[in-house]
């Protein structure tokens, strides 16, 4: 480029120059047999502004069509492929003449120039063919340049640049005809001849072929070559007529390289394809809308005074500085939808609890507690209880024979806990996202707890999908969801020490309740913690969820007294049989009380529970404690001292360095005790059989007298 | 992600919950920006974070002109200070594929793997246990280097392949149709095709070979192991690997934006068929 820069600064009458040959070979054109040319050419007079028609150059240039005629003559011999057969050659030569038309410059020097023109062409000959890769550019004397310029004014021809850039486009093509001689492309060109005036006009043809050759290179970055691309460009102009298509041009560039790579489909649009999304944005509008709607003074008071509605947005501050969290729009949607949530029912207390993945579309759940008193409509209970008793023993009673009655009775299922209480402390609400609809999620189950324990499965996002596992799971996804909900709240849901303490009411000492204490409030008198602390030891954070016991319950329910009572009803024998099975005593489940420290949590094969961060380690001051977790990957939990939240963001999984494996089906019931009669017992073999026969033969004639012992003895050997 | 496009891109990525806190944000635009200059890379890429017990790993990714060619990768602590990292061999994969668990998060740290090896000695043969120490980097490589091969994501006309061989990036392109992007058809594999070969000569045939030179996802095993989601309304569609689960590829249909990060702890999901 510095080479074009210090061009650009040489002779300004060059560019003069290089117009007059220009407008000889357009005004040739004019008058030339191209095919198709003339009339064209005229029509293209009609738009052009401020632009004399040809009629000054052909006044001007008769003298000398000759040369520019067999440029053209020889420009079209040379190349047949591109003027006459392609459509696109039509308009490329409009382009020529467009451009012709488009030039500003008028010479008036065409009849001095011009045969210094051709004289020079044997001149230039000689230096074209001298000159080597060097840049010898500035020193080309003017007869050089314009012979050069000749040639460039058909690159020009071709340049859809605007008039102002014609000197620094003029100077390009001349640096460009240099490599282009100079380079190694496959040009089929017979080198000039130096020294013989006679060849100029095939010096010219061989010009243009150069030019041309040059253009048809393909480029080296995308296969691609200019030619093509310009006579492509000039189609696509020329069919569709833009307005000011000289100042779009660079973009119609573009468009044209892009319809490269883009297959021929149909030419039907699919209008459609855009729906989903207004759909979308209405119903997020909705969302905005809704505080609009109620524009009474009172209710907005009223509305500030109960409001159960978290800040999420600071909690989502917060969360961000631990790099956790969905990006502002999207919580401040989901902060609307909450509202939204909020309004629609009765909620006391409501937390955005977190977001759980799924395969095709993703939950936000959020965390509610109604009011006291205003319990939801109680739904439907889906009762998933596994007994079997007996169920097998009735549809034998119709055979004749009394089948042995299946014994198996079914553990009976364990009753879920009270809402309010337990692993039901709080109501779950679902949405896809916000501004779609809020859910409500059915109570958990011990039995779904205690299945989900086992499996290991994908949401797929819609709450109806049946969950196909084994063990089979008691529900759908609503439930598993429910249940992994539960699992998670009862495993991270964490607070810094101090900040929840036990009631008062329920006396300091610690007893042996049942269970545990349940209830908790906030501690009015909690000053906060440094996070320095809350970052060096797990013991400043304690678990305010209750940990959900092996049987699938927090608070631990006892079946077999429950068994004790029901049994009255039923058989004495049976009763026997069953406790013949069953444990006597099952032993009580334990788990860790409310608000024990995480410290205490177990390890994962050597991992610990827990990581702790600060937020930044570059302003210690301000950071606030992070606290992941290890056991569910997903699992945050901050606090500032004096703030706190927990949050979930993840698949829904348990973490375990093990692969999961599935569990194994129970071995097989017994269905008959083992006795004599249907022990299975192989049949005697011949010799077995004889041998018996003849012992019981034997016995019988022992009682008898020894007389016949001979008789035996045949007997015996007639068997054999 | 490519590091020109961070902010833009992480916003768009935001969906999977796992970012980045805005220092660290704010030390990757600028840390990145000299990483560039200093090892002359054509383009740098934010690949991720991988969480460790201890510590984070952040990672970052060079890459030259020919978009295929190996990728050097640097990793740092702190979102200042990058080393680079080895490129991966084969002896790594099969070295590592025996370290389970969680990375530390201290790039130092030493695996010990007991391993029951033959040792001949002179005429006898016994077996000894022998105590193979590997190292944390060495995992971490290639953890990377599989993550890549197996999940990384590239829409369909991103880039394409010059006759001569190297792959550029197609400054043309606009983005996928909206209908395109739902299909896992229309995204490609980040790496050297594998399966390109194995497709009948018909396949082949409606193929355009300067776009299509890389194995499309939808023949990934198992089936299934990609979550394809339109989030956003229609604005954004979201690709999550199942298989890796923190793998996330995010595309704004009709527009240039696209990009993957991965955050998580590096194991690979083997429970995915159980999952499924």
């Amino acid at each position: 480029m510095e080479d074009l820069t210090s061009l650009k600064q040489e002779d300004n009458q060059e560019p003069e120059e290089a117009e007059q040959p220009w407008e000889e070979i357009t005004a040739a054109s004019s008058q030339d047999p191209v095919p198709g040319l003339p009339e064209p050419l005229e029509s293209e007079q009609g738009p052009e502004t401020g632009l004399q028609p040809g009629s000054s150059p052909p006044q001007s240039s008769q003298s000398r069509t000759s040369t520019p005629l067999n440029d053209l003559t020889g420009l079209g011999a040379s190349s047949p492929p591109s003027f006459p057969q392609e459509p696109t050659s039509t308009p490329s030569t409009l382009a020529l003449a467009r451009q012709d038309l488009w030039s500003p410059w008028k010479s008036d020097k065409t009849t001095s120039v011009i045969p210094e023109a051709r004289t020079a062409h044997s001149n230039h000959l000689e230096q074209s063919s001298d000159k080597g890769e060097s840049a010898p550019h500035q020193k080309c004397q003017s007869e050089g340049n314009t012979f050069q310029q000749s040639q460039q004014t058909k690159h020009h021809l071709h340049e859809p640049k605007d008039a102002s850039h014609n000197n620094s486009k003029l100077k390009e093509l001349r640096l460009d005809i240099f490599q282009e001689e100079d380079s190694n492309s496959n040009y089929d060109l017979d080198h000039p001849e130096p020294g013989t005036s006679e060849v100029t006009p095939n010096m010219l043809e061989i010009a243009i072929q150069n030019a041309k050759a040059y253009l048809l290179k393909t480029s080296s970055k995308s296969g691609l070559n200019l030619y093509d691309h310009l006579s492509n460009m000039l189609t696509k102009i020329l069919d569709e007529r833009p307005e000011n298509a000289v100042d779009i041009i660079e973009n119609i560039s573009q468009d044209v390289k892009m319809a490269h790579f883009s297959k021929k489909l149909d030419t039907l649009q699919n209008e459609y394809e855009m729906l989903p999304i207004y759909e979308t944005a209405e119903k997020q509008k909705a969302l905005f809308l809704q505080g609009n709607l109620e524009g009474a003074d009172q209710e907005l008071e009223d509305e500030i005074a109960e409001n159960s509605l978290p800040n999420v947005m600071e909690s989502a501050f917060y969360f961000e500085q631990a790099g956790v969290g969905l990006g502002t729009d999207e919580t401040y949607r989901i902060f609307l939808a909450l509202k939204q949530l909020t309004d629609a029912h009765p909620i006391q207390r409501c937390r955005f609890w977190g977001k759980i993945l799924g395969l095709e579309m993703n939950y936000i759940v959020a965390e509610v507690e109604f009011r006291e008193g205003e319990d939801e409509e109680e739904m439907e209970e889906e009762d998933v209880t596994e007994e079997r008793d007996n169920g097998d023993s009735e549809a034998d009673e119709d055979d004749e024979d009394e089948l042995p009655k299946s014994l198996y009775k079914a553990p009976q299922a364990i009753p879920k806990e009270e809402s309010r209480t337990g692993a039901n402390k709080y109501v779950y609400f679902v949405c896809n996202e916000p501004g779609g609809p809020w859910v409500k999620l059915p109570s958990v189950t011990p039995a779904q707890i205690v299945i989900a324990r086992k499996i290991k499965k994908f949401f797929t996002g819609r709450l109806d999908t049946p969950i196909i596992s084994y063990p089979p799971f008691p529900g759908n996804e609503s439930n598993y969801l429910r249940a992994q909900i539960a699992r998670i709240s009862a495993g991270t849901h964490v607070s810094p020490l101090g900040f929840y303490q036990f009631g008062e009411e329920e006396g300091e000492e610690e007893e042996e309740v049942e269970g545990g204490r349940e209830s908790f409030e906030e501690n009015p008198d909690f000053e906060g913690i440094q996070v320095t602390d809350l970052v060096e030891s797990l013991s400043n954070w304690v678990h305010h969820v209750q940990h959900i016991l092996p049987q699938g319950r927090c608070n631990w329910f006892n079946p077999v007294q429950k068994n004790e009572e029901e049994e009255e009803e039923e058989d004495e024998e049976k009763e026997e049989e069953e406790k013949g099975e069953e444990p006597d005593y099952i032993g009580q489940e334990v788990g860790p009380p409310l608000l024990t420290p995480i410290s205490e949590d177990l390890e994962i094969q050597n991992i610990p529970p827990w990581t702790t961060r600060l937020s930044s380690n570059l302003i210690p001051q301000y950071a606030i404690a992070v606290l992941r977790s290890n056991l569910w990957p997903g699992a945050y939990a901050f606090s500032n001292g004096k703030k706190f939240e927990n949050f979930y963001i993840g698949w829904g999984h348990k973490y375990s360095p093990d692969s999961y494996t599935p569990p194994v089906p129970p071995p097989v019931y017994q269905e008959y005790p083992s006795g004599p009669e249907i022990t299975e017992m192989d049949d005697p073999s011949v010799e077995e059989e004889q041998a018996f026969r003849a012992a019981q033969a034997a016995a019988e004639l022992a009682a008898e007298e020894n007389e016949e012992t001979e008789e035996d003895e045949d007997e015996e050997d007639e068997y054999d | 992600m490519d590091a020109e496009s961070l902010l833009l891109s992480l916003e768009l990525a935001s969906g999977s919950g796992q970012g980045l806190s805005p220092d660290r944000r704010a030390s990757l635009l600028t840390s990145l920006m000299l990483v560039k200059r200093d090892y002359r890379y054509d383009r740098v890429l934010f690949w991720g974070r991988i969480l460790g017990l201890v510590a984070d790993y952040y990672i970052a990714q060079g890459l030259s002109e020919d978009q295929l060619a190996p990728r050097k990768t640097l990793y740092s602590l702190n979102c200042m200070e990058w080393s680079l990292l080895p490129p991966a061999t084969d002896e790594m994969m099969v070295q590592t594929s025996v370290v389970k668990g969680r990375f530390t998060g201290d790039p130092s740290h030493e695996y010990e793997h007991t391993e029951l090896q033959k040792v001949n000695d002179g005429e006898k043969v016994f077996e000894e246990e022998v105590v193979v120490q590997i190292k944390e980097e060495t995992r971490l490589v290639s953890i990377i280097d599989q993550i890549d091969k197996a999940v990384s994501v590239i829409p369909r006309g991103a880039l394409f392949k010059t006759p001569f061989g190297p792959v550029h990036v197609n400054r043309t392109f606009e983005g996928l149709s909206l209908s395109q992007a739902k299909k896992l058809s229309s995204y490609f594999h980040f790496r050297e095709p594998v399966e390109l070969k194995n497709k009948t000569l018909l396949e082949k045939a409606d193929l355009d070979p300067s776009l299509d030179f890389l194995d499309s996802l939808e023949h990934d095993i198992p089936k299934g192991s990609w979550s394809i989601q339109m989030e956003r309304g229609n604005a954004l569609v979201v690709l999550r690997s199942l298989l890796w689960p923190g793998l996330t590829f995010f595309h704004a249909p009709r527009t240039k934006n696209c990009g993957y990060i991965y955050v998580g702890t590096g194991e690979k999901n083997i429970d995915l068929p159980f999952m499924l």
